[in-house]
């Protein structure tokens, strides 16, 4: 299963090492990352393969949700097929 | 690789414009628990719907969890009681109904549904038996949702029904006069009721349905209305292809949710109902797509109109998005749960007249309108007589859910809590029909040539 974890919010040092590490200690396989700064905008979108994830799905999109919440950015963490679903026929 | 704007456009429509799942209902048929011995009869039902449904939360749950989208009721509909209750006595229903709120409780769902009849063409004494029991069974449980289809086009209306009917509603409104006649709320009249329906207060499982499926309500008017906003001053037919658009996107959710579901459960997937379904939040409104498309106030004349080419979009767009559409499928315009509609009413500029109007082109009909308390029986009958009309000779479903809120006068608030939300009382013609519905008997079935 693949999931895409979306990240906006204001730009700082750090937001991307700070998301893959937690990946990695997760056990998320990082497949693509694209990244755009926009007026200090930041937005990242992240896909992972979260087949090898060591604990339970809810609980990874939990815990990046409260990394996002310590570093002011909102992180969504969805299963990628509801994009797939919406925006491809 | 997904196209960035694409996800940061789905995360957009479920955070800020209130995209949800509004249900995932689980219908479950209930013809083998009948019994002559009623304990018995409750013991079997509560037995099934129970096991059938022990997993619909904790799966729903799970969904909502994975795909990152709400999914803000999971219910249960069950076949019409009035079906499985035989010759049981109005008590026994009432014993029925607590037993399927018990049921509801045990699962953790909203709301329960199913507790009905059909007596288009006339009354079995089950029917009659639950009809009778309906206003107390309301009045005891919390979860249990009422409907009774009065009419249907090849059948006609069943007038000694309508006539039933008013004083059931206001004995309802009586009964649970303590917590704003919120009874009144759980009951629905029909005509050409769905079998397939997953929205409350009118979902049951049909005769043809299977054992058991998984029917699935999306929602969506806050994204319809920013979609509009985005278009800005496009003409009709530009704004046509941007509200299909739309609700193409919000029915793969829902599509994607209900297939996910089914196969959790093991359960057939059954139908989507398409329906723009608001809640009293701000901008998650019906009324407010519509001022979006140009009116200044929902009710103002021009609303039907725009109301008709909003429901026949979504339903184009909806249609390609889904496998197998059902329910009531169409824009829902309920009164209290719908915030710029309690501000339409409020301001006057929003009559019944203008709603029954309105139900001639949309899904369902005149849904949770508070009414003055001391509104005669007749009249709610006349109400129920003249909306049930528009769908038995337009061939569609219409419905009423009126709350005649006890004690309660024209411009007072009357509260109800949680998605049912809060209405205005409104102004209501009082000029009386009773003779014309004390004659009972039943109005024929319309023809279907000579279309005029």
């Amino acid at each position: 299963m693949k999931a895409v974890i979306s990240v906006t919010g204001k730009d700082n040092v750090g937001i991307i090492a700070g998301v893959s590490a937690l990946c990695a200690e997760r056990g998320a396989n990082i497949l693509d990352i694209t990244q755009s700064v926009l007026s200090e905008y930041f937005a990242m979108i992240m896909l992972t393969d979260i087949d090898a994830l060591q604990i339970p799905f809810a609980q990874f999109v939990d815990e990046l949700a409260a990394f996002g919440r310590q570093r002011g950015l909102e992180i969504h963490t969805m299963h990628e097929d509801i994009f797939n679903t919406m925006h491809h026929i | 690789m997904l196209n960035t704007a694409d996800i940061l456009e789905t995360i957009q429509m479920i955070r800020q414009e209130n995209l949800d799942i509004r249900t995932v209902t689980m219908g479950i048929s209930l013809f083998d628990c009948v019994s002559e011995d009623s304990n018995r009869l409750c013991e079997k039902i509560y037995d099934k719907i129970t096991t059938k449904a022990e997993k619909l939360v904790l799966t729903g749950e799970a969904i909502e969890k994975e795909y990152g989208i709400p999914i803000v009721n999971k219910r249960v509909s069950v076949t019409p009681v009035s079906l499985i209750g035989g010759a049981h006595s109005p008590d026994t229903y009432v014993q029925i109904a607590k037993t399927l709120d018990r049921a509801a409780d045990t699962l953790g769902i909203h709301f329960i549904g199913g507790f009905s009849a059909l007596v288009e063409k006339g009354f079995t004494d089950a029917a009659r038996n639950l009809v009778d029991a309906i206003p107390e069974a309301l009045s005891v449980t919390d979860k249990v949702c009422s409907s009774v289809n009065v009419a249907s086009t090849k059948a006609g209306i069943n007038m000694d029904a309508v006539r039933l009917m008013g004083k059931t509603v206001k004995q309802t409104a009586l009964l649970t006069k303590d917590a704003g006649s919120i009874g009144c709320a759980k009951l629905v009249v029909f005509a050409n009721v769905p079998q397939d329906n997953p929205f409350m207060a009118g979902a049951f499982h049909g005769v043809g349905e299977p054992e058991c499926a998984v029917n699935v309500g999306v929602s969506g008017p806050g994204v319809v209305s920013a979609a509009i906003k985005r278009a800005g001053d496009c003409d009709l037919s530009a704004l046509a292809d941007v509200i299909k658009k739309t609700a193409f996107k919000i029915t793969r959710v829902g599509q994607l949710v209900a297939a996910e579901a089914a196969n959790r459960l093991d359960v057939p997937f059954g139908i989507i109902d398409l329906s723009l379904a608001p809640t009293p939040a701000v901008g998650d409104s019906v009324a407010r797509i519509l001022e979006e498309m140009g009116l200044s106030c929902c009710g103002a004349h021009g609303t039907t109109a725009a109301l008709a080419m909003l429901n026949d979009a979504v339903k184009k767009g909806g249609v390609m998005a889904s496998s197998h559409v059902g329910g009531l499928s169409g824009a829902f315009i309920p009164v209290s749960e719908d915030e710029g509609m309690i501000a339409a009413v409020s301001g006057g500029c929003l009559t019944i007249e203008k709603l029954e109007a309105m139900t001639a082109v949309c899904s369902v009909g005149l849904d949770m309108i508070a009414v003055p308390g001391d509104t005669s029986e007749a009249v709610i009958s006349g109400i129920i007589a003249d909306e049930i009309s528009i769908g038995v000779a337009n061939t569609k479903t219409t419905a009423v859910r009126l709350i005649p809120a006890y004690g309660k006068k024209e411009g007072d608030t009357v509260s109800f809590g949680g998605l049912l939300g809060y209405a205005p009382v409104i102004r209501l013609n009082t000029a009386s029909p009773e003779k014309f519905i004390a004659r009972g008997g039943r109005i024929p079935a319309p023809i279907h040539s000579l279309k005029n």
